[in-house]
């Protein structure tokens, strides 16, 4: 069935589709759509769920690791500083390997007040154990949130999955999605029933304390291990998803004519697909440019970066964040994962978007420029595009 | 698993996916951290469940309509001697028991 949906509502299907037993969600712009319909689609009668109302978003996650301790499946969404408060949570919810899926709507941090597009939310949440996936268009977020719960509730990943949409350019934009048939989803998906869980009739009790010389160390490992997992999972099911459901969004890298371009720009999230545009302007004039959406981002693509590496000569990296005091988290993360290469291409860094900031096609051709003019190819740059000044 | 009280791994491999502890608070007497005891006065006692209702660990037990301190879990917080209203319960250290 197809039906003209925002980012949000997809979201909010998603859910549906996926038979979410437990949502735990607090509302907050721009993610209000998605608990508002939801809350439509119970009081309707088509979805039968819990639905529970929260005080906060630190609440909400925690009804949400409760919930998935008991075997439910789980959902929640939240934005920006309701993301930052949940921060404490979201520790909770990987190291009790309860795999709930979440949507994040990319809103940029207070102060100054914002509340259009910027990552920065999501990267300062990189080192919580979450997998995170960044989405291009409303049908790939609610595919996204089929395959997400796939691959989180294997029993050698069981880590929550965060998935990242930009603020009102993808939150609040329509486009036909279809909607996959209920029983071709359930016959993917299968019902989650994890090992351990709280029960009554088997009381055991999670999250308890480990000493020193126990087994904290060996815990933490097993996330690690399990984030290692995912990497394999997520390729597998990104497979299986495009057998049964005929749509397929690259696995870790959304790759756009990057064969044979001597300039590949990576970017995650709704400006994807401004750059596809100017990279079909390019390669009509005869310029080798290419895309390589950043589609996931933790577990980190080590593998298909290099893989990527080979044959390029520049990677313009645009990060809708930063990291202060260093420089943007993707272009910090791609250098390293190419240091090891015996020759690895330039990697030029570009900080654009903050803020909703419009990434317009001028930028992306500003960046391009810049990445064309580039002749030592020693030189290491990094730039904020667009600054006033 | 066992339900035993502390189960030795010696590899990583072995262990479930977090920490979890069989058997719960079934097992783990909490109350081993008190310094504190409630002591209830029955005489002066009214019944009257505020207690009951305070206490954070499910530790005042109803018996025949009579509170009675769980000492098993209980960590000798003082809510309960707070918040009654008769001054029906007194805190005494540990030690002097
Ligand atoms: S001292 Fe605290 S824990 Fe013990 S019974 Fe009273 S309220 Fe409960
Ligand atoms: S609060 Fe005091 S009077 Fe009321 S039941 Fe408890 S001990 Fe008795």
């Amino acid at each position: 069935m197809k039906k003209v949906l925002s980012g949000n509502s997809a979201a909010a299907y998603g859910s549906m589709l996926v038979r979410a037993e437990v949502i735990s969600a607090y509302p907050i712009t721009p993610q209000t759509k998605i608990v508002e319909k939801i809350a439509d689609l119970i009081a309707n009668g088509e979805f039968k769920t819990e639905f529970v109302k929260v005080e906060s978003e630190h609440s909400a996650m925690a009804a949400a690791v409760s919930a998935s301790l008991v075997g439910a499946r789980t959902f929640t969404a939240t934005s920006a500083q309701g993301l930052l408060l949940m921060h404490e949570i979201l520790h909770w919810a990987s190291a009790s390997r309860t795999p709930i899926v979440m949507v994040n709507i990319n809103r940029g941090l207070a102060p100054p007040w914002s509340v259009w597009a910027d990552q920065t939310d999501s990267i300062a949440q990189r080192d919580t154990g979450w997998m995170q996936f960044y989405c291009e268009s409303c049908q790939e977020v609610l595919d996204t949130m089929i395959q997400l719960y796939k691959v989180a509730e294997d029993k050698d990943v069981l880590l929550p999955a965060m998935l990242s949409e930009d603020a009102f350019l993808l939150s609040h934009t329509s486009e036909i999605v279809d909607i996959p048939d209920q029983e071709k989803v359930d016959d993917f998906l299968g019902t989650f029933d994890p090992e351990y869980k709280l029960d009554v009739n088997r009381p055991m009790s999670f999250g308890s304390l480990s000493m020193p010389h126990q087994y904290y160390y060996e815990f933490r490992y097993k996330i690690a291990e399990a984030m290692e997992n995912a990497k394999n999972k997520i390729i597998e099911v990104e497979r299986d998803f495009e057998k049964v459901f005929g749509r397929s969004y690259g696995g870790f890298l959304d790759l756009y004519r990057c064969d044979g371009a001597d300039i590949v720009l990576v970017a995650a999230g709704s400006m994807s697909s401004t750059i596809r545009i100017a990279v079909d302007e390019m390669r009509d004039k005869g310029h080798k440019v290419g895309l390589a959406r950043l589609r996931v981002f933790r577990p980190f693509p080590v593998e298909e970066f290099k893989k990527l590496a080979k044959d390029v000569k520049i990677i313009g990296v645009l990060d809708r964040s930063f990291c202060f005091g260093y420089e943007g988290a993707f272009f910090t993360e791609i250098k390293s994962a190419l240091y090891n290469m015996d020759d690895r291409p330039l990697v030029k860094g570009y900080v654009v978007g903050i803020g909703g900031r419009d990434v317009t096609l001028d930028v992306i051709f500003e960046i391009i420029d810049d990445c064309m003019k580039t002749t030592d190819t020693k030189e290491e740059s990094f730039k904020w595009i667009g600054l006033k000044g | 698993m066992p339900d035993d009280h502390e189960i030795n791994y010696n590899s990583y491999k072995e262990l479930p996916p977090s920490p979890i502890a069989t058997g719960s608070s079934l097992v783990f007497k909490t109350g081993g951290w008190r310094t504190m005891r409630p002591i209830i006065d029955l005489e002066k006692c009214k019944k009257c469940g505020i207690c009951w209702k305070y206490c954070p660990d499910v530790s005042i037990i109803i018996v025949e309509d009579l509170p009675k301190v769980d000492l098993d879990y209980c960590k000798g917080c003082g809510i309960c001697a707070n918040e009654c209203p008769f001054d029906a319960i007194v805190m005494v250290e540990e030690e002097s028991i």
